[in-house]
């Protein structure tokens, strides 16, 4: 009885609904799948080329991804997850991730000649110390390729031999040998004639670097070629022991142990081989920024500027903007919004184009402010240490008072009427208005800014980098520190992630440094702002 | 003078006779020096700007004998800039900032959306989180996002180093969380009911998102999508790291390159290239000054 009364009543309305959210569905649901279909093929690809690389890392990370991303979206287990899931992903791997890494490589030797697991590296310094060997002949050899791969064919007293650097070298049977004793066919492979070798730069290098192993003995050596026309057996002077965990120089007896706290081969007498290891070091990278002379006394003046640099930079242009902002704060004066406009000019213009822009203009010799304000004098605005500090921070001044003056007209703008009314009133003059009321009201409402850019300009990579490159360089040292270099220049010059000698877990360990005083700093805003207290 | 304020209040037109030459003194000592503060800071503010114009169109390409402003006035740098690689850099930094801004938005919207609307377990947790996760710079651990591109490099080439995409996938790992709050309490500032009844009327949660909230919210996306756009365009660290080949660079690496190295740096050039690309920022900057500058007090990105 009652279903049927519950029934008929629902029974249009059901129907409706149903047919309102297919149509809704339709879209939706079609552009979800199409969407999941990419990001599963995406996913797939990616596991399969882990799998062949060897990237056992990435390899999880993808399928923990791709398994969670399908059930949130086709389950509704997390709905707000749904939303969140994308950004979240994004945000993971490029920024948790990457904080928690340097926090890992902080604590290696990760760098220019640890670059590489103990495997790669005991493979990478048996090949850099291969040697013709003595009294091997000269067998004339052909280059051959399959497919991609290149490989070598060498005639061996009349028997052709084949091989790439996966196959060792096999007999031939059906080749063909040209009268200068080379092999011109070899079925399975395209013959390369020297002439396309010597004409492609990159070819050239591939058939230097390439090795077919003699047999599938390593300890026999390997085919290189010099020339592309004439191969001879290479061996390595150096043999490992798996058991003993050493490398031995086969020709000058040399033994150079593996040591696993500082991932290097070490001989007896302190030498190492060039290819080492990625090892955990402990504080090592710490201790070597706290205490080696190379670093710690340039490191703590870096340090020292860059509070310096952050502190100034805040006040000066703080005080500028709220200076111009009072002045101008005034309705008597006719065309505000057009004098506006024009103060923030600075702010409008790309900064890092200011900053190279400023390099010129502070240019010694041919420099307009020089020229234009100094009569001409050489005055060496960056090459002089404290005229550079000088400079940058000026610069600095320029491009973000305009912040302060906008931030600060509308803070004043804001400020209650009613209150500056009352302190008329009870006769507070001028001065004293702006003492006890404008300016504390004013400070309350710009503090969380004035941290935010104090923890902006803490790192302010561009400015420096453009303006001075971090020089002029300290003379003391031989890391190529400078003057101007804040401590994220200093991390971008030691980790050599442009080339040169590239230490990452020392410029890591800086990178600690300079989250932790971020940390800190922010943790004031944070308290400051009681953002939490909007939840 | 503040005291007598009260006084013209009270009885404002007897004394106007009287105040007449009072009123101009105290304009001479309260306004009229304003305007040649203003004149100093304007030209403070401009100098360089002008000179950069006069720079790009002198026939010299060096700094020296640039000084004279608008000497000569010769398109030769102009012209010059199509046998770089400029126009290919402005392209890059367009495809660059275009992705971040959009994909940033639309994240940074969707968990706005999620924080502000569903109630969940973890809500409180996982907002704390992000808001603590947000306050690290992501240019500080450059290193590993260099280690990270150079092992993803080797599995998916394109989210290896020199890809621009990969550019664009660090730059949104970095923007979300600021921008999640950016947008967090605009999404607030929504009445519920809105979405409520929509509910009622059977809509999904999808719908309602997309067809009700989006549009209402757009101001906030204007904003996040202009700040986003600006930090990919202001951004050299990252990109310079990421970008090792001249056809990917961006404008900010490609122009870096031009004048980095004294000797042979190129000045007309430089100041042709800074002209061109400066214009449409300056424009659209001044013309959006009022939601930069709330997007900029709320978020704090520059500065």
């Amino acid at each position: 009885m009652p279903s049927t009364v519950l029934d008929d009543p629902e029974a249009p309305p059901q129907r409706t609904s149903l047919a309102r959210r297919w149509q809704g569905m339709g879209w939706g649901f079609v552009s979800k799948l199409v969407l999941m279909m990419l990001v599963n093929a995406f996913g797939l690809a990616t596991i399969f080329s882990a799998i062949g690389a060897q990237a056992w890392g990435i390899l999880i990370a993808m399928v923990v991804l791709l398994v969670v991303a399908d059930i949130i979206y086709f389950t509704k287990l997390a709905v707000p997850l749904k939303y969140v899931f994308p950004g979240l992903v994004f945000l993971l791997v490029f920024q948790v991730f990457t904080m928690a890494y340097t926090g890992y490589v902080a604590f290696t030797n990760y760098g220019t000649g640890h670059n590489l697991t103990q495997q790669q590296a005991i493979d990478a310094n048996l090949i850099q110390n291969e040697k013709k060997v003595d009294g091997s002949p000269t067998y004339p050899l052909t280059v051959v390729r399959s497919g991609s791969e290149l490989g070598f064919a060498i005639v061996d007293e009349g028997v052709v031999k084949v091989g790439t650097a996966e196959q060792p070298l096999q007999v031939a049977p059906d080749a063909v040998v040209d009268g200068s004793g080379r092999a011109t066919e070899v079925p399975g492979f395209d013959v390369i004639p020297t002439s396309d070798i010597y004409s492609d730069q990159q070819m050239q290098k591939d058939v230097v670097v390439l090795r077919v192993p003699v047999s599938d003995d390593a300890d026999e050596g390997s085919i290189r070629t010099q020339d592309a026309i004439n191969g001879a057996i290479y061996r390595s002077v150096l043999v490992w022991s798996e058991e003993l965990q050493t490398m031995t120089n086969v020709d000058t007896g040399v033994v150079y142990v593996a040591d696993p706290n500082t991932g290097s081969f070490i001989a007896e007498d302190g030498s190492t081989l060039t290819v080492g290891w990625r090892v955990v070091v402990g504080f090592q990278n710490f201790t070597k920024a706290l205490t080696d002379t190379n670093y710690a006394g340039p490191l703590l003046k870096v340090t020292a500027w860059t509070f310096a640099f952050a502190i100034l930079t805040v006040l000066s242009s703080f005080f500028v903007g709220l200076v111009l902002a009072i002045i101008f704060n005034d309705e008597r004066v006719r065309g505000r919004k057009v004098w506006r406009t024009l103060f923030i000019l600075p702010y409008a213009f790309p900064a890092f184009m200011s900053a190279l822009l400023f390099k010129g203009m502070l240019n010694r010799q041919f420099g307009i402010i020089n020229d234009w304000f100094f009569g001409g004098a050489e005055i060496p605005w960056l090459q002089d240490q404290w005229l550079a500090r000088f400079s940058v921070l000026m610069v600095n001044l320029w491009l973000s008072y305009p912040y302060w003056f906008l931030v600060c007209t509308g803070a004043l703008q804001a400020l209650p009427k009613e209150t500056m009314e009352a302190s008329r009133i009870d006769g507070a003059g001028a001065s004293k208005q702006f003492r006890s009321i404008t300016l504390p009201l004013l400070l309350i409402s710009t503090a969380p800014l004035a941290i935010a850019s104090f923890a902006f300009n803490f790192n302010n990579f561009t400015i420096i980098w453009m303006l001075t490159e971090g020089g002029p360089a300290m003379p003391e040292s031989n890391t190529g520190l400078g003057y101007t270099d804040l401590l994220i220049s200093a991390i971008y010059r030691i980790s050599g992630v442009q080339g040169g000698k590239a230490d990452y877990g020392l410029a890591s360990a800086l990178s600690i440094l300079v989250f932790i005083v971020v940390g800190v700093v922010s943790a004031i805003a944070f308290r400051q702002t009681r953002k939490l207290e909007e939840f | 003078m503040t005291t007598t304020t009260p006084a013209t209040a009270k009885a404002p037109k007897p004394p106007e006779v009287k105040k007449a030459p009072t009123k101009r003194s105290r304009w001479m000592v309260e306004v009229a020096w304003k305007y040649p503060v203003a004149v100093l800071v304007v030209f403070i503010a401009a100098f360089p700007l002008v000179y950069v114009l006069s720079a790009s169109f002198s026939k010299i390409g060096s700094l020296a004998g640039s000084s004279r402003l608008f000497a000569q006035f010769s398109l030769a740098n102009y012209q010059a800039l199509g046998d770089t690689k400029y126009w290919t850099w402005v392209l890059n930094t367009l495809e660059v900032g275009f992705a971040t801004a959009i994909g940033a938005t639309l994240m940074g919207a969707a968990a706005a959306y999620a924080f502000s609307r569903f109630r969940f377990r973890g809500r409180r947790t996982s907002l704390t989180t992000l808001l603590i996760v947000q306050m690290f710079p992501q240019t500080v651990a450059f290193i590993a996002v260099f280690l990270l591109l150079l092992a993803l490099g080797n599995v998916v080439p394109v989210l290896g180093l020199n890809s621009k995409i990969a550019l664009i996938c660090v730059y949104l790992g970095g923007a979300l969380g600021a921008n999640t709050f950016l947008m967090y309490g605009f999404f607030n500032s929504i009445p519920t009911e809105i979405d409520e009844s929509a509910k009622v009327d059977g809509a999904t949660h999808a719908q309602t998102f997309w067809r009700l909230i989006m549009p209402l919210v757009t101001p906030i996306l204007a904003v996040v999508a202009l700040l986003s756009f600006m930090v990919a365009f202001g951004d050299f660290i990252l990109s310079k790291i990421v970008l090792t080949k001249e056809s990917n660079w961006t404008l900010a690496v490609g122009m870096y390159n031009w004048v980095s190295d004294q000797l042979v740096a190129n000045w007309g050039l430089f100041a042709a290239g800074a002209v061109i690309a400066a214009i449409p920022v300056l424009v659209l900057f001044l013309a959006l000054q009022r939601y930069i500058v709330g997007g900029l007090t709320a978020g704090s990105v520059k500065g």
